[in-house]
């Protein structure tokens, strides 16, 4: 028993050694700019056209939701233009990222680590190498680049699209004033509600496509390795959205 | 015989996946400008012996050496620079499937900073010859396994390397095509003059292209000679590989029948 949990220990503990051998090589690439820049810019659109539809659906539920949900909480109690901050607030700051990002760790997440494995198991990677290309600087830094400067964007739009179907909910569904919606949304207002969310963002989106990168490239044998790396990558990854949103909340807030 | 000069060594390379136990002190010497083919059962390692030669894979022990420089020692500069003198011909061809055939190609040529014109160029003279001419704009799905793998051949040939290594350029090619190839490697070499490794399995096109010919056996060379030399090779595991007779897999105890 003692031995099981020591190998798991040392096996995760491995684990963040080849993370950080891995970001180490990935730094050292980005001397490389001529090679990743414009590749960059093709990344960002993949994800920007593939992420935002899936994105503004699972924000605008939300919105749609907290609106309600906040009408239960509050009947009664609270002043009900409360519903405007906390509809706001936990959109902007937490259910906004958090879920979108969950969503997309299974979106792009999947498709990096498919789309690598892919070529692993097919040596396009062995043939990019033996092109004198570098993997890193070809393959990985664009779509870590790329997905850490769209997330905070995809974000930005679908809150602004769970903000809508809030107000919308609580106009027709709770008879709300949008005068009253306004005044909560302003309420206990700071810039720190936007960039908050906006910074988790990121990290969000470094560390999936960092991990869909690693888990695609360490790709072994067939499809079913393809399979596989793809199903890792989706759960390892939203298991750090998890974690690193507790760590945000302990340093931040 | 001569002065050769040696310019691809393998000097006693070990190499093992887990148990499998694959290199087993391989040695071989390849000279300047010459092609050589290493045949030997399915299985038997020969396309891990070639991905060391371009650092794909690192031997456990033992050295391959290029042009005079340990590939294992290289830092990420030199890899590159050795790399850019090599093509590989990938066996299952390799292509990038999100590219279409122009940009395959295209694609190692940019690397090596040569203008959009001279790359044209090049994709045009090496589809040409590989007779894939105006195939530029397809996908990799498009085309047949053949042709990929002319394709595949083009990529490498695009480069004008200093060494060129073929994994099986003719498996699953027809006759005619085959022999078409043959010949293109042979015009490649004469044209090129580049040193050339030969993976195969088909001993006539072994000894249509190659100067000489080395057995690859139990992770070992079991004979490297002339053409001549192996066709007239006593040893029997030679003898049963090059005459293909069906009791040869299972005297060898090789890993896969050969098919
Ligand atoms: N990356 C790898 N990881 C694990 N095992 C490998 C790897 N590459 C090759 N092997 C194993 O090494 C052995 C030799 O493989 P190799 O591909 O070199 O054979 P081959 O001689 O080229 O055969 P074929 O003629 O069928 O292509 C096989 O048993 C294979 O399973
Ligand atoms: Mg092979």
């Amino acid at each position: 028993m003692q031995k099981v949990i020591t190998d798991q220990v040392a096996e995760l503990l491995a684990g963040f050694g080849r993370l950080g051998n891995f970001v180490g090589d990935m730094a050292r690439s980005l001397r490389d700019f001529k090679v990743w820049l414009g590749l960059t810019a093709v990344q960002m659109r993949r994800i920007g056209v593939d992420s935002l539809p899936i994105s503004l659906l699972v924000a605008a539920f939300t919105g749609v939701v907290l609106a309600l949900l906040s009408r239960y909480i509050f009947t009664g109690a609270v002043p009900m233009y409360f519903v405007g901050t906390l509809v706001g607030k936990a959109i902007m700051m937490e259910l906004g990222p958090v879920l979108v990002c969950l969503a997309l760790a299974g979106r792009v997440g999947a498709s990096i680590a498919a789309e690598l494995g892919t070529m692993r198991v097919t040596e396009q990677v062995d043939a990019l190498e033996t092109l004198a290309y570098d993997i890193q600087s070809f393959l990985v830094v664009p779509r870590v680049i790329a997905a850490t400067l769209m997330f905070p964007v995809i974000v930005a739009f679908a809150v602004t699209a769970g903000l809508l179907t809030g107000w919308l909910t609580s106009v027709t569904l709770i008879d709300l004033s949008t005068v009253d919606f306004l005044k909560g949304l302003r309420l206990f207002y700071q810039f720190k509600d936007i960039w908050f969310g906006l910074l988790k963002s990121m990290s969000f989106g470094f560390t999936i496509a960092l991990i869909g990168c690693m888990k695609g490239l360490n790709t072994r044998g067939g499809a079913e390795g393809v399979g596989r790396a793809t199903t890792q990558a989706v759960v390892v990854s939203a298991g750090m959205i998890l974690v690193l949103d507790a760590l945000w909340a302990v340093l931040l807030l | 015989m001569g002065c050769f000069v040696v310019v691809i060594v393998f000097r006693e390379v070990h190499k093992a996946f887990g148990e499998n136990k694959v290199l087993q002190g391989f040695s071989l010497d390849v000279n300047d400008g010459e092609t050589i083919a290493i045949i030997g059962y399915s299985g038997s390692g020969k396309s891990v012996a070639l991905k060391h030669i371009v650092g794909l894979l690192e031997p456990d022990s033992g050295e391959v050496e290029v042009d005079g420089e340990l590939v294992h020692a290289l830092d990420a500069a030199g890899l590159r620079a050795l790399r850019s003198k090599i093509g590989y011909v990938f066996q299952f061809a390799a292509l990038f499937d999100s590219m279409s055939v122009a940009d395959n190609i295209a694609l190692g040529l940019r690397r090596q900073g040569l203008s959009e014109r001279e790359i044209g160029h090049r994709i045009e003279e090496s589809l040409a010859l590989v007779d894939l001419a105006g195939s530029e704009e397809k996908f990799p799905i498009e085309l047949s396994g053949g042709m990929r793998k002319r394709v595949g051949i083009a990529r490498a040939i695009a480069l004008r390397p200093q060494y060129i290594l073929y994994d099986e350029p003719t498996t699953g090619l027809d006759p005619v095509t085959r022999a078409m190839m043959d010949e293109l490697m042979i015009r490649v070499r004469e044209k090129l003059g580049v040193t050339g490794i030969a993976v195969t399995h088909d001993m006539k096109s072994a000894y249509a292209i190659a100067d000489r010919i080395a057995m690859l056996y139990h992770g070992r060379v079991r004979q490297v000679g002339t053409v001549d030399e192996i066709q007239r090779s006593h040893d029997s595991v030679v003898r049963q590989f090059i005459e293909g007779r069906p009791e040869a897999a299972a005297d060898a105890g090789a890993t896969q029948a050969s098919l």
